[in-house]
């Protein structure tokens, strides 16, 4: 290996690992406010691509009927419970959000031809048919077990992405997509080229991790998550309400799964599962931060990127096999270093 | 007897449905078994001791490759080439692996806490199906064919319908040993690794070890699935090995009713003959091809976690009258006892303990003795510390400083579980039960070190003789603290006084020379506490150290011989009963000044 292969798996690494970064804070948001280990982080990277490259060839994504037919179960469920205790006034809300929004999208996505969109739109349009599923999923997978251990809870989020996979491969067929380049520039930096799909991703992840930062620290609601993750019950005491955080957590979670796949769909092709491996690479780096650290987790995710980039290289076959092997010691030391009561669980 | 005709009934049609059944569901039965056989290994590892493993499937796996690997290789090492060829050596050298692989894997991954554990066991279940797809000795992704098949008795297993006994023998057999192992010392040592580990570590199990024996356990049951796998198919390649399928393994498990061994069958029949219905339809219903099962395994698992989280076992079993053979007052001879210490020797010493909680300092230069045959109490004010002095004395947690001699031995280092085996038994101030066990199980978790034989003789009933004693022993202890009436009901049913009384009768069941007694009256009415007291009075007769934690000061003062009293984690008095009740700073203690 030369100097200029290094720097290459290098910028591959660092590309890769932004992305693995952007899953991992994700993994962490969620786990802290909700306590699930988020396994269908990797199917909302999966949904976020495929949706845009099926706007590209001019097809309608299935994550639309996804949509329509989660936000109808959610309407019904809900509007089920607002019956039974009386609380009439929060229907139009219900059926606002779960109902009319999935309409107006199937509009929009019918009527105004988004493959005619810029790329600009396109990105909008598949955030929001994709975006609004993780509140969805929060309500009617995880709502009902909030107060159950981290085990069985861990349980469903397994559940969950293998029903999302089925799903994905009957929306998106077996075959994988690939979209185009964000911008085709590429600058030369003495030794090596960067290329511009590169300089996107890296400085989208570092936006959004900006944004993210302000969001947790200025905002209410920020402060809300905040403390609903450092103690449940607490911040109940104080008026925040647990299924809030829940809905908001898995918001934004979906928003940075979604976005990162419609990130990474122009550097390799997508299929209905390669959000699952995705997923757990940001894992390993979110587990390297404890599940708790933001910026820890943040340098495990790169960490991961350049390994992996560095293991193909060498083992190209066994890439797989490194990275996950990694893991174990990594859990290892982890589980030496914090306190655990065992019975606490 | 309901239950006796059931499973005559289910052993019946499993012997005549090759007779009568296509070669179809022959098939079908067949795979029912193998995943079966896993299943209930999980349901060892995850419902009964609360380890969960995604990563099952690698197991099987370990076992499918291995057969196949020794009994097609060409051109084995000389060493190697008198395993090649027979499928039963290969069955050997896959237990082998599998069980070398899973020990070490255990030994890495049972240290996780938590969450971690079943995060280990995808991140491994991932690397070894790529590793068989990437191996080229292992035919890479194309996989391996030309198997030979079993023979048995000079008997070609060649076809589904030879090959159904084999599995379902295996199948009977793995729930045979699962059964007995969990109706067993060991296996009530494996039951308490859910919920109970602090409580099991005092009373002497080293839980360290049963989670290792149920995770080679739940491997090697996975191995032989795989090896009957292998030789019926005749074929191997990574696919049934992934992820997706170790996932599938747990769902069958958790579907089926993960704390019961019949759950298993159940699952595994349930998901298996639900995933052939829907491999069938789904593609005809969706117009597409591919495995749109797995949208309804998740849908449905998502459902049964929501509404029945126990499972389909408990709720067929609604049905079935409960037979009451188990009923009988177990019978056999006493258990050796250790020899009783001298009475009015010092047994525990503590000598300047001091416990900090970061800035805390719960306990502050304390310094106490009990002797044989005396009753101790420690009082004191809430949170003066008494709890955490316990904790420290016997190994539950370890002091900061000082020195703690028990029968002259330092053992301010040691564990829990070795404190327990010199002698010493306790009670827990939030009572540490098994719910869902009996009563005398749960006792009998306390002569868990007065039994010695292991978890190959359980599995194989080989030790019934000291287990009837290690019953008879739990028995008369239940009976001793007057819980006759209740021996066979649930831990978890009784009222709290009953169940603090239970924790007496398990310490007592470990035939300790000393006793530690965390608020033993606490709940009790009247009457027990009389009964208690009498029973206390009677143990100091027989020459029994006794160390009492206790607010009642009726019980204690009338009790104790002497009295240590505690505030803010320092000893402000110790004396007799009388001398401390009249001392001015006890009296400030628990009354505030008398200015």
């Amino acid at each position: 290996m030369d100097l200029q292969i290094a720097l290459l798996l290098g910028q591959d690494g660092i590309t890769n690992g932004a992305i693995y970064a952007l899953l991992a804070l994700a993994l962490v948001l969620v786990f802290a406010v909700t306590r699930v280990i988020f396994i269908p982080q990797g199917e909302f990277v999966a949904f976020g691509a495929l949706t845009l490259a099926s706007f590209q060839a001019g097809k309608t994504p299935g994550t639309l009927w996804l949509l329509i037919g989660a936000g109808v179960v959610v309407a019904l469920v809900d509007i089920t419970q607002a019956l039974r205790s009386g609380a009439l006034r929060r229907i139009p809300r219900i059926v606002g959000w779960n109902l009319v929004y999935p309409a107006a999208a199937a509009a929009t996505v019918f009527l105004l031809k988004p493959g005619e969109f810029p790329l600009v739109g396109q990105i909008v349009l598949a955030l929001v048919l994709v975006v609004p599923l993780g509140p969805m999923m929060y309500r009617l997978a995880f709502q009902p077990l909030a107060e159950a251990s981290v085990l069985v809870l861990l349980i469903v989020a397994v559940a969950v992405h293998l029903a999302l996979v089925g799903l994905g491969l009957l929306f998106f067929g077996a075959e994988g997509s690939r979209t185009p380049s964000f911008s085709d520039a590429s600058f030369n930096l003495g030794l090596v080229t960067v290329s511009g799909q590169t300089v996107w991703v890296v400085s989208a992840s570092l936006l959004l991790i900006v944004v993210l930062f302000v969001f947790f620290e200025r905002t209410i609601y920020g402060k809300a998550l905040r403390a609903t993750a450092m103690n449940r019950t607490g911040a109940r005491l104080m008026g925040i309400s647990t299924v809030m955080a829940g809905k908001l957590s898995f918001l934004l979670a979906a928003l940075i799964g979604a976005f990162s796949g419609i990130l990474i769909a122009p550097i390799t092709t997508v299929y209905y599962d390669t959000g699952f491996l995705i997923g757990l690479k940001g894992f390993v780096g979110a587990i390297v931060g404890g599940l708790t650290s933001y910026p820890v987790a943040a340098a495990g995710a790169i960490l991961v990127g350049l390994l992996e980039a560095f293991s193909s290289f060498w083992a190209s076959a066994f890439k797989e096999v490194i990275v996950f092997t990694l893991i174990i010691p990594v859990l290892v030391w982890r589980s030496l270093t914090t306190r655990h009561v065992e019975e606490d669980e | 007897m309901a239950r006796r005709l059931l499973l005559a009934g289910f052993l019946g049609l499993l012997l005549i449905s090759p007779l009568v059944a296509s070669e179809f569901h022959i098939t079908l039965l067949n795979y029912i078994g193998l995943y079966a056989i896993v299943a209930l290994g999980l349901v060892l590892l995850t419902g009964v001791g609360g380890l969960t493993s995604f990563g099952q499937a690698a197991f099987v796996g370990l076992g499918a490759y291995t057969t196949a690997y020794l009994s097609t290789a060409q051109g084995l090492p000389g060493w190697a080439s008198m395993l090649g060829g027979s499928p039963w050596l290969g069955l050997l050298a896959g237990l082998l692996v599998t069980g070398l692989v899973a020990y070490l894997l255990g030994l890495l991954t049972l240290r996780l806490s938590g969450h971690y554990l079943p995060l280990g066991t995808i991140a491994w279940g991932i690397s070894l199906y790529f590793l068989f797809g990437n191996l080229e000795f292992l035919g890479g992704h194309t996989g391996m064919s030309g198997i030979p098949a079993l023979s048995l008795f000079g008997v070609e297993l060649r076809d589904g319908r030879k090959f159904y006994y084999m599995v379902w023998a295996t199948v009977l057999g793995a729930v045979w040993l699962t059964q007995n192992l969990l109706n067993s010392r060991e296996g009530r040592a494996i039951r308490a690794l859910k919920g109970g580990v602090v409580m099991a570590e005092a009373m002497g199990v080293d839980t360290a070890r049963s989670k290792v024996v149920i995770f080679l356990i739940a491997a090697l049951f996975a191995c032989v699935s795989g090896w009957l796998y292998a030789h019926l198919q005749r074929f191997v390649n990574p696919t049934p090995f992934g992820l997706h399928i170790g996932i599938e393994y747990l769902f069958m498990a958790v579907v089926g009713g993960a704390a019961h061994v019949w759950g298993a069958l159940i699952g595994a029949g349930v998901i298996t003959v639900l995933k052939q219905w829907l491999q069938d339809w789904l593609p005809k219903l969706l117009g597409a091809s591919g495995n749109f099962e797995m949208i309804v395994f998740g849908v449905m698992m998502i459902f049964v976690l929501q509404r029945a989280r126990d499972g389909l076992w408990p709720i067929l079993t609604r049905f079935v009258p409960l037979s009451d053979a188990k009923r009988e007052v177990p019978i056999g001879d006493a258990l050796p006892k250790k020899p009783v210490p001298e009475s009015g020797k010092v047994l525990l010493e503590a000598r300047n303990v001091f416990k900090r909680f970061g800035g805390l300092v719960a306990n502050n230069n304390m310094c106490l003795s009990v002797k044989a045959g005396e009753v101790m109490a420690l009082i004191g004010p809430n949170g003066a510390g008494k709890s955490t002095m316990f904790n420290c004395v016997s190994g539950v947690d370890s002091a900061s400083e000082g020195e703690v001699l028990f029968r002259g031995e330092a053992v301010t280092n040691l564990n829990s579980r070795q404190i327990a085996r010199l002698g010493m038994s306790r009670t827990f101030q939030h009572v540490r039960l098994l719910p869902t066990m009996t009563v005398l199980e749960n006792v009998a978790i306390g002569g868990h070190l007065r039994g010695s034989q292991g978890v190959l003789s359980a599995m194989l009933h080989l030790e019934r003789g000291e287990e009837a004693r290690l019953l008879a022993e739990a028995a008369r202890q239940v009976e001793r603290v007057g819980l006759r009436d209740s021996m066979f009901d649930l831990a978890g049913s009784l009222a709290l006084g009953q169940q603090r009384t239970l924790e007496i009768a398990r310490a007592l069941c470990a035939d300790p020379c000393l006793l530690l007694l965390d608020e033993p009256a606490a709940g009790l009415r009247y009457m027990e506490k009389q009964a208690l007291a009498e029973l206390l009075r009677k143990l100091r007769g027989e020459g029994m150290g006794i160390l009492l934690v206790e607010h009642d000061m009726d019980f204690v003062m009338g009790l104790a011989d002497r009295v240590v009293v505690m505030e803010f984690g320092e000893k402000i008095a110790e004396g007799l009963p009388d001398e401390v009740q009249r001392d001015p700073v006890v009296l400030e203690a628990y009354l505030g000044g008398v200015d």
